[in-house]
């Protein structure tokens, strides 16, 4: 790990103050993928911005129709939490199974989404839940958030504060884990809604997506067999070791599949 | 039965230091003045060193000093050593290229060692490391073990053309292929036996410290065998002589093969604490040791069985070539040769087996032994071949096996691969095994998984090892450079406790506890006034350190060696104390008596006696300490049937194991718990090589499965709960009675595991590890 300056903020206002002074400064939340990073010295800010002060940002709401998770919220609490299990009880099964208990009880929903990794679940559910990112500048929609591989639509000096996650008629969240890792090697998200159904997947592809041709078909019937209609491009699949594209996308259907089981 | 003796399971004395966070190991042990030292590693496979550039390195802040080859070569520092000769079929000793420990003018694997920096912290020799210009010329890398001889591969080393090492031929070719050519049927399978990681949770380290006074150079290192490398360092490597080099191995966090060899860093660590005169600690990070710790396995081979017309095998065929990596590892040209081949007729009566093995050299890091080492590669091609034997003839492979088992009353049997195994009921085994497995049973749960949508499998695995190597003649006609006996010492001290010196090495296996109760039953001293004392060549008289599952089979009878002495010398001192003839006293639990009266003392009393001997009369000792060596006469042959049951999802291609059942000839158990737990971390081990674990470089030499993010280790959820029970028979090779335990679950569990796929999927072969995206595959092209 390279030398860097360390500031410790009460505030969202002093977060940001610290980072317009910063050289090239980082905001740090759980630190679960950008410490180790660091430590490899693969990263070098000038100047890190430590938030697990910053408690406004720590917390669950249920507002009625939505779940509020303060950014700064780590996963455990998000598994832990009676509010998140009875209103949206697929969320909390998926942050009880990202990583392992140390990661959970550092790793943070802010954290999670801003480093938008290919293979994080959350991304997945923000989008299948048609969640609104809360910033300290804006509101941005699930679908308009994550731009491109580890990229967001956050600007330099924008912190999210808190993710608005509305609350489905049911949900459910299925991930096919790389055997090393346990990352998501596809993972699939669904959240039936009134408006119709939502379907995201992650893992496959270099950002987490929409999948657009399963919501149709499965609009006009929510069934395992019907998503046997869709295809899936391999083009846009990732390849590596541990699954080929052609693999992964042959896994997006099977998962999808099982997480319309899982809706019931 | 003596309370805390042979057969009980007792707690294991050694677990309150690890539970409560009091071990020892070697990168806890801190000293005044220490420095730290950072290895600068070649960032390629393969590249010509064209210029190093030390000096804004050796400038850089904390930076004490900067080392590299040609440091070591101007001080006469010896390359390190390969200790087993392996003769090539043009009857030439085993290609030997130099293997030095910081590169001279060349770098041949992604790790290989260019520097070393020794700082103030380790944070400012990483940064003088940064500073280190290297100017490499990049050649084109071997990486692939089937392709390393090619004529159109670069070659590695001058002294080793095509990048072979050796050609070992061994067996009787002509009378393999005249049975061949007369056989009802031949069996045959193409298959490779992946490279593994070894993977000890604690990475290595070393801190040398270096007494200008006494000239005398003390290394704590991460080691299975602290005389070994005391005797390498000290004999090829110059570094001191044994007398002035103290090597310890402390607590230390696993090991499975990975650290009995002599490492460039250790050697160096040792040599630049004089340097600077100053002690230097290093400890590798988890990268490191995927990088440069020796790795295992790494074959491709093709095996072919010949058999008559009712499936008994008539001769075996096995060609094989075997990855060594860039440079020989201590022991790695054993591995695939004697290890291996020997193994060959694993339970069966074959009476005609040809192998030959060619070792080849690539720009991957080197390759040794690994929990099994070559034991394992054998029986994962006997008992897959036996499989594919099976499917050919149309036999249950419970019952081929059963057709061709060396039959209960034929030991001692001698078979065709020089290993004559002294005791074996294979039979019983395989009864016991399938009892526990349920094997009649399992039609019914396939046909009942079917409705759920899987695919279910069950899998045999027969094996035998060959383990606690020996014997030291034995092993001197096949080119080692050391014996493999094992000594021991048992200490009396005068208030009646006793400290045991084993030359074993204990990194897991529970050896204060089972050795204490060897000694509590031979001598009646109570459990608890025994200590097990290891590790250290400035304690122990010499050892041969922890490998090859030989810690109780050869140590453990080196230890009961030297309680007999004492019970010897205890007759002597009690007949002069109890004023009685010395063949009139008898020796047991823990009381020498008078035979025939009440006259009686304890072995306490004898030790107390023996220091404080006020009216001892001439010609009798004083003291109450024996040491013993102890050269078996045999390997040990642990053996025993394995059965797997699995669960496919041909959908996404997952295996799930929902049963595993082992049945294990391990003779005589001394601590059943602690068996069963080596019983346990072999098989995951073995599960591991078979489902979830694959070292993987790319074209270039790079280590594409560096971190645990990539290289898949085996987890909890990965087994289910093992059912384990045991076949024994007596070994007349061994005086305990006792055979080896801590390889034998990973010898056995690869082959188990994959014939239950190949089962469950009706299909001839399926390579390690069988990941998802294979199963899937393979379920495709079987559906």
């Amino acid at each position: 790990m390279y030398d860097f300056l360390y500031h410790k903020v009460n505030s969202v206002d002093d977060a940001v103050a610290a980072m317009g002074n910063a050289d090239d400064g980082k905001f740090v939340a759980g630190g679960q993928t950008m410490l180790p990073t660091m430590k490899h010295r693969l990263a070098s800010p000038s100047d890190v911005i430590d938030l697990g002060g910053v408690s406004d940002l720590v917390g669950i709401a249920n507002e009625g129709d939505a779940l509020v998770i303060g950014a700064m919220t780590t996963h455990a609490a998000v598994a832990a939490s009676a509010e998140v299990q009875s209103a949206i009880p697929a969320l909390a099964k998926l942050a009880g199974n990202i990583g392992d208990p140390a990661v959970r009880n550092r790793g943070t929903l802010g954290g999670s989404i801003a480093n938008n990794d290919p293979a994080a679940d959350y991304p997945a559910a923000v989008i299948a839940l048609g969640a609104t990112v809360k910033t300290n500048k804006r509101e941005i929609t699930g679908d308009d958030f994550f731009t491109g591989m580890f990229e967001t639509a956050l600007e330099e000096d924008e912190l999210i504060t808190a993710v608005s996650f509305p609350i489905p008629m049911t949900a459910a969240y299925i991930k096919f884990e790389n055997p090393a890792s346990r990352y998501a090697i596809v993972g699939v998200f669904i959240a039936k809604t009134v408006d119709g159904n939502r379907v995201a997947i992650t893992g496959a592809t270099p950002c987490a997506y929409r999948g657009m041709k399963f919501e149709k078909v499965l609009n006009e019937d929510f069934s395992s067999n019907a998503c046997d209609a869709v295809e899936v491009s391999v083009d846009r699949m990732n390849s590596d070791i541990h699954a080929s594209a052609e693999y992964r996308a042959h896994l997006v259907k099977v998962m999808v599949k099982r997480a319309v089981d899982a809706c019931g | 039965m003596v309370e805390n003796g042979i057969g009980v399971s007792v707690l294991r004395k050694e677990d309150k230091r690890f539970l409560i966070g009091k071990g020892n190991y070697t990168d806890d042990i801190n000293v005044a003045g220490q420095t730290h030292a950072y290895f600068l590693r070649s960032p390629h496979g393969h590249a010509t060193i064209e210029s190093i550039d030390i000096s804004a390195a050796a400038a850089s802040a904390g930076v004490v000093a900067v080392f590299t080859g040609d440091d070591l070569a101007a001080d006469g520092i010896g390359t390190l050593i390969c200790g087993v000769t392996v003769t090539s079929d043009d009857g030439e000793p085993h290609r030997a290229p130099a293997h030095p420990a910081l590169a001279q003018g060349k770098v041949n694997y992604v790790g290989d060692h260019v520097a070393i920096v020794i700082a103030e912290t380790l944070a400012q020799a990483k940064d003088g490391a940064e500073k280190i210009a290297v100017d490499y010329g990049v050649l084109p890398a071997v990486t692939e073990t089937a392709r390393a001889a090619d004529d159109d591969q670069v070659q590695i080393h001058e002294v080793a053309p095509n990048n072979m090492c050796f050609n070992w031929p061994f067996g009787d070719k002509e009378g393999v292929e005249a049975a061949f050519a007369s056989a009802h049927k031949v069996s045959r399978l193409e298959l490779i036996n992946n490279r593994m990681v070894t993977n000890p949770m604690e990475p290595r380290a070393s801190l040398g410290e270096y007494n200008t006074g006494t000239e005398e150079i003390t290394l704590h290192v991460t080691t299975q065998n602290p005389h070994v490398h005391r005797l390498v360092l000290s004999a090829f490597n110059q570094l001191a002589p044994e007398h002035k080099l103290r090597v310890v191995g402390p607590d230390v966090g696993g090991g499975f093969g990975a650290k009995i060899f002599v490492y460039a860093e250790e050697l160096v660590v040792g040599w630049a604490c004089r340097k600077v005169e100053r002690p230097v600690k290093w400890t590798g990070d988890r990268t490191e040791a995927f990088l440069a710790d020796a790795h295992g396995r790494d074959h491709v081979a093709t095996a072919e069985m010949a058999m008559d017309e009712d499936g008994k095998f008539l001769a075996m065929r096995v060609m094989t070539q075997a990855n060594l990596g860039a440079y020989l590892s201590t022991f790695s040209t054993m591995v695939p040769s004697y290890l291996y081949a020997f193994l060959l007729a694993g339970q069966y009566t074959t009476p005609l087996i040809y192998s030959e093995v060619k070792a080849v050299f690539t720009n991957t890091a080197p390759v040794d032994a690994c929990r099994g080492a070559g034991r394992p590669e054998a029986t994962y091609l006997l008992e897959r071949l036996v499989d594919v034997a099976a499917r050919d003839m149309d036999l249950d492979p419970a019952e081929i096996r059963r057709r061709n088992f060396i039959p209960k009353d034929a030991f001692p049997y001698q078979t065709p691969v020089v290993q004559c195994y002294d005791s074996g009921d294979y039979v019983a085994a395989l009864d016991k095994a399938m009892v526990l497995a349920d094997y009649e049973g399992f039609p019914a749960r396939a046909t009942e998984a079917i409705a759920r949508g899987k695919r279910r499998g069950i899998g045999l695995s027969s094996y035998v090892e060959a383990c606690g190597i020996a014997p030291s003649a034995a092993v001197g006609q096949l080119g080692a450079g050391v014996g493999l006996w094992e000594s021991a010492q048992v200490r009396f001290n005068p208030t009646g406790n006793v400290q045991v010196f084993t030359g074993t090495h204990s990194h897991g296996q529970g050896h204060e506890t089972t050795f204490a109760q060897l000694v509590t039953e031979q001598l009646g001293v109570p459990f608890e006034n025994i200590e097990v004392v290891h590790g250290d060549t400035a304690k122990t008289q010499f050892g041969m350190g922890t490998y090859g599952s030989r810690s109780l089979a050869v140590g453990g009878v080196a230890i009961a060696k030297a309680c007999e002495k004492l019970i010897t010398k205890g007759k002597k001192i009690a007949a002069h104390a109890l004023e009685a003839a010395e063949g009139d006293i008898e020796f047991a639990d823990g009381n020498f008596t008078v035979a025939g009266t009440d006259k009686a003392m304890n072995i306490g009393e004898v030790a107390f006696n023996a220091y404080v001997p006020h009216s001892y009369p001439e010609g009798l000792e004083p003291g109450f300490d024996e040491n013993a060596f102890f050269d078996p006469l045999n390997f040990s042959f642990p053996a025993g049937t394995h059965i797997c049951e699995v669960e496919v999802d041909t959908d996404t291609g997952v295996v799930e194991i929902v049963k595993y059942s082992a049945v294990d000839d391990f003779g005589k158990l001394v601590n059943p718990m602690i068996v069963e737990g080596q019983v346990h971390g072999g098989i995951v081990h073995g599960v591991g090589q078979a489902l979830l674990e694959g070292c993987r470089y790319d074209s270039e030499g790079q280590l594409i499965t560096a971190t645990y993010m990539d290289y898949a280790m085996p987890r909890a959820d990965n087994v289910p709960s093992f059912d384990v029970d045991y076949a024994p028979t007596d070994p007349p090779d061994n005086p305990l009675g006792v055979k080896g335990c801590g390889e034998a679950g990973a010898i056995a569990a690869p082959p188990a595991v994959i014939n239950a796929i190949t089962n469950a999927l009706g299909i001839k072969h399926i390579d390690m590890p069988a990941t998802p995206e294979n199963v899937w595959r393979a379920a495709q092209g079987a559906a």
